[in-house]
Order: C-alpha cells, then structure tokens, then sequence
C-alpha cells in the first residue's frame, strides 16, 4: 500500500473512517460465480435479500443484477433461487 | 404502515451497508442487517458492539456504513444507544443542535450473542429497565465469533467451540442456551420478536415493527456462521429455515400490553402449531453442522440427540402455553 492515509491527527472529529468499502472490491475472493438464467427467473427479488454482500440489485425493470466487484461466491443466491435459475460457474 | 412494506418496494430500497465488507462469504449477519434497515422510516443511527459485523464494516480507512453509525466497545452497544436516544430528546427539547429537527430516529444497536447474553448483558438491561426509545438487534451465532468460536452463554448444549471442545469424555457444551429473550421479555419493553432471514419479509415487518414502538424493542436473529457452525457457506439460509422448521429457533412477537407479555406466533410456526406433524426433528438441524458432528461419529450418541429433542420440545410446549 503506497498510498498515504489520514493519521488520526489529520482526521475529523469522531474519527469517521474517509473511505466507503466501495472502493473495496472482495470480487477476486470466491473461485464461482453465480450465472443467472434471465429468461426464467420470476423476478422474485430473494437473490437480492440473501445476498451476504448486497452485491445483487435489482435493475430498474425488475431483473436481478450481480455485482462482479463483491461477489464472493458464496453459493447462496444460487441455492436458494425458488425456479433453480441460478447456476454457480467456475470464475476464468 | 407495517402491512404496506412489500418485498418489491424493500428491494429498490438502498442497503443500509454497502458491499466490499469484509464478513466471510456466506455470512449470515449482513443478511439480517441489510434486511432491517430496508425496514428505517427515515432518519437512523446504527451503533455496534464489537465483534463480527462491526469489525469487518469497518476496517480502516473504508466504511461500509451508509448512514450514521457509531462504533462501541464489546459491552455497551446499548449505553451507546442510550446516550443517542438522549441526546436526540434533548437536542429535540431545547430546539437546536444537528437531530432537533426530526420526529422520529430510527436508533438501532447490532450486537452479537457474546456481547448481549454475557458481557454486554448489564447496559441492555439497563438502557430496557431506563425505557429508551431504540431498537436492540441481537445477531446470535451463538458463540464469539470473531475472536475464534469460543462459547457464550448463547452457544447450545453439546455444540464444539474452541473453549468447550468436544472430545473424548466431554461432548461439546456442557450448559444448555441462556433464555434471553425472557430476561428481555421480563423488562416489561414494549416490543420482542424472534427472526429467521430465511423470511426476509417477516424481518423486514418487525424491523419495522420495533422502530414504530414508543420505548425499547429487542430483535433476536438466528445468525448462523460458516466458519464455527461448521457447514458449506451455500447453506447459510438452509440452516436458518431449518431451525425455524425443527422449533429449535421458533419465530413470535411479543408485545407488553395492560402489564403482561402478550405472545404470538409468526407464519413458519404458526403453520406448524396448527399442524404439529409438521414439525421436523431435531437432528436433521444437527448433521448439516460440523459443531455437532460428534454427536453422529464416530458412534451416534442418541443419548445426546434425545435430550436435545426432549429440551426442544419442552420448550416449544412452553411457548404454545404462553401462546395461549
Ligand atoms: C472488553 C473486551 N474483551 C474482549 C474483546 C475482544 N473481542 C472482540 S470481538 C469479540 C467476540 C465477539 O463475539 P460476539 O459478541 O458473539 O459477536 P460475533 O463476533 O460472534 O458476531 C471479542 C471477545 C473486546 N473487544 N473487548
Ligand atoms: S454467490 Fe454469494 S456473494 Fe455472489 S451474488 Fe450470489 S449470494 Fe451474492
Ligand atoms: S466468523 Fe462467522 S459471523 Fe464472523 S464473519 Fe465469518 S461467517 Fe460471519
């Protein structure tokens, strides 16, 4: 890490941390990913719950979207979509 | 209002906590966390005890922190939230200061089984016993999670923590789970309620719930841990339905009203007090975790397993009692 951060001196008061984990990515963490089968997925919005990471949104018209930079594979989206539309596939 | 919260309408919400956390994948506390502040009415301020989701939201330099919040030591989220309320009636009273102006906070403590059951027992008690207006969200993975999986006084009979290790004369926990919610119940708060995030909209409802009570309200969530439960990170919501399914972990409110609790069953259980046959034993909750494999190999200790049904079923008949 080269980068200089604020010493506790420099912060503002109450210590408030300078960075949003946003700028964090935990993508690189799992070895799958989920692959989601649009066409038959209900639109549910489960995958978006149960997400540990919150690194499922859903878009404007409804459809889940998974976010690569947080995914950490954990499996779960896939183990519980209700139709079965999500599949675990080996990162590259 | 409660009855108009939808799973649609939560899910456009924007998280309360951000991704690039750093909990283990497949964790359970952010699931519930995420799910509850879907369920803020407006303004909030979170605070946590130390531990799991506390630690790893806030590593520095990065929050994944969206809204106001507050870190605190291991034994006084509540204290915390206390001085929140405090501040906020106060500033609300003289009519000035950041918080004079809003109606209503939604204050929230996250604490873990370790700082709520054990040591951070004394400043809940005292901040329900004080009757501040704020939400307590208990996130049970009964044991200390983040210092390595020793055992507090939420960890369950016979389970394998690192403190009460499970071997040849000793099988696992010696003492059966501390009852919490009735100590909390016997504070006489308006508000208590039992969640499973296999439901989230149940959690989202009562989340909702507690904010909108006049004085304190308690949340117990089912927190299951991949690492010190010991069971493939996909299962985590598997296992939270299972301990509902089993009544290991059975889902109610309970709200105080005229000077006595008042119990009621949430759908899951409700289901499964009107069908009792519905109800799943015990062990298939134990074999899917590694904390309890000791009661299967190498030989099966059904002497162990009984009497963890037997505490199961005792305490289900107990809570269909005060159901009433
Ligand atoms: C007074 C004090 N003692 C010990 C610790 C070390 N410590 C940090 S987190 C933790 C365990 C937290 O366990 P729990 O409350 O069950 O939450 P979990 O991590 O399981 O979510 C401990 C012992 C501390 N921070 N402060
Ligand atoms: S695999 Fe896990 S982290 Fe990735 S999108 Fe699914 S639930 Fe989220
Ligand atoms: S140790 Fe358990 S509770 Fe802590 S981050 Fe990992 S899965 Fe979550």
């Amino acid at each position: 890490m080269s980068e200089r951060f604020p010493g506790w001196r420099e912060l503002p008061k109450g210590a408030v941390s300078p960075k949003s984990s946003i700028e964090y990515k935990t993508g690189d963490w799992g070895v799958e990913k989920p692959g989601i089968d649009l066409g038959r997925c209900t639109q549910c919005t489960l995958c978006h719950f149960f997400c540990p990471e919150g690194a499922i949104t859903i878009s404007e018209d409804g459809h889940p979207e998974v976010g690569m930079d947080y995914c950490k594979g954990c499996g779960v989206c896939a183990e519980e979509c209700p139709v079965k539309c999500i599949e675990m596939v080996r990162k590259r | 209002m409660v009855s108009g919260l939808t799973l649609k309408e939560a899910a456009r919400k924007p998280d309360g906590i951000a991704p690039g956390h750093r909990l283990c994948a497949g964790c359970d506390e952010t699931v519930i966390a995420r799910m509850i502040l879907k369920a803020t009415r407006g303004p909030t301020i979170a605070t946590s005890a130390t531990g799991c989701l506390e630690v790893a939201t806030s590593i520095f330099p990065y929050t994944a922190w969206n809204l106001p919040w507050i870190h605190s030591a291991f034994e006084n989220a509540a204290a915390t939230a206390s001085g929140i309320e405090a501040a906020w009636q106060a500033m609300r009273k003289k009519g000035k200061g950041p918080l004079a102006e809003y109606e209503t906070v939604d204050i929230i403590a996250f604490a873990g089984d370790g700082g709520t059951y054990d040591i951070g027992l004394q400043a809940l008690s005292g901040a329900l016993e004080r009757g501040h207006d704020f939400t307590y969200v208990l996130l049970d993975n009964e044991a200390y999670m983040n210092t390595g999986i020793q055992r507090s006084g939420g960890t369950p009979f016979a389970a394998s923590t690192t403190t009460s290790p499970a071997g040849k004369v000793i099988p696992g926990k010696r003492e059966w789970k501390k009852p919490i919610d009735e100590i909390v119940i016997a504070h006489g708060i308006p508000y208590v309620a039992t969640l499973s995030a296999a439901w989230p909209l149940d959690v989202i409802r009562k989340a909702r719930k507690a904010f909108e009570v006049e004085g304190p309200a308690f949340l117990h969530a089912i927190v299951p841990c991949t690492r010190g439960w010991r069971y493939p990170q996909e299962k985590t919501i598997e296992i939270s339905r299972l301990a509902v399914q089993t009544c290991f972990f059975p889902l109610y409110e309970c709200r105080f009203e005229e000077g006595r609790p008042v119990y009621k069953l949430s759908g899951p259980s409700a289901a499964i007090a009107r069908r009792p046959e519905s109800k799943k034993p015990v062990l298939e909750y134990l074999e899917m975790q590694g904390r309890f494999r000791h009661l299967f190999r190498p030989e099966r200790r059904d002497d162990l397993i009984d009497s963890i049904q037997a505490w199961v079923d005792q305490n289900w008949q107990i809570l269909l009692e005060k159901v009433g």
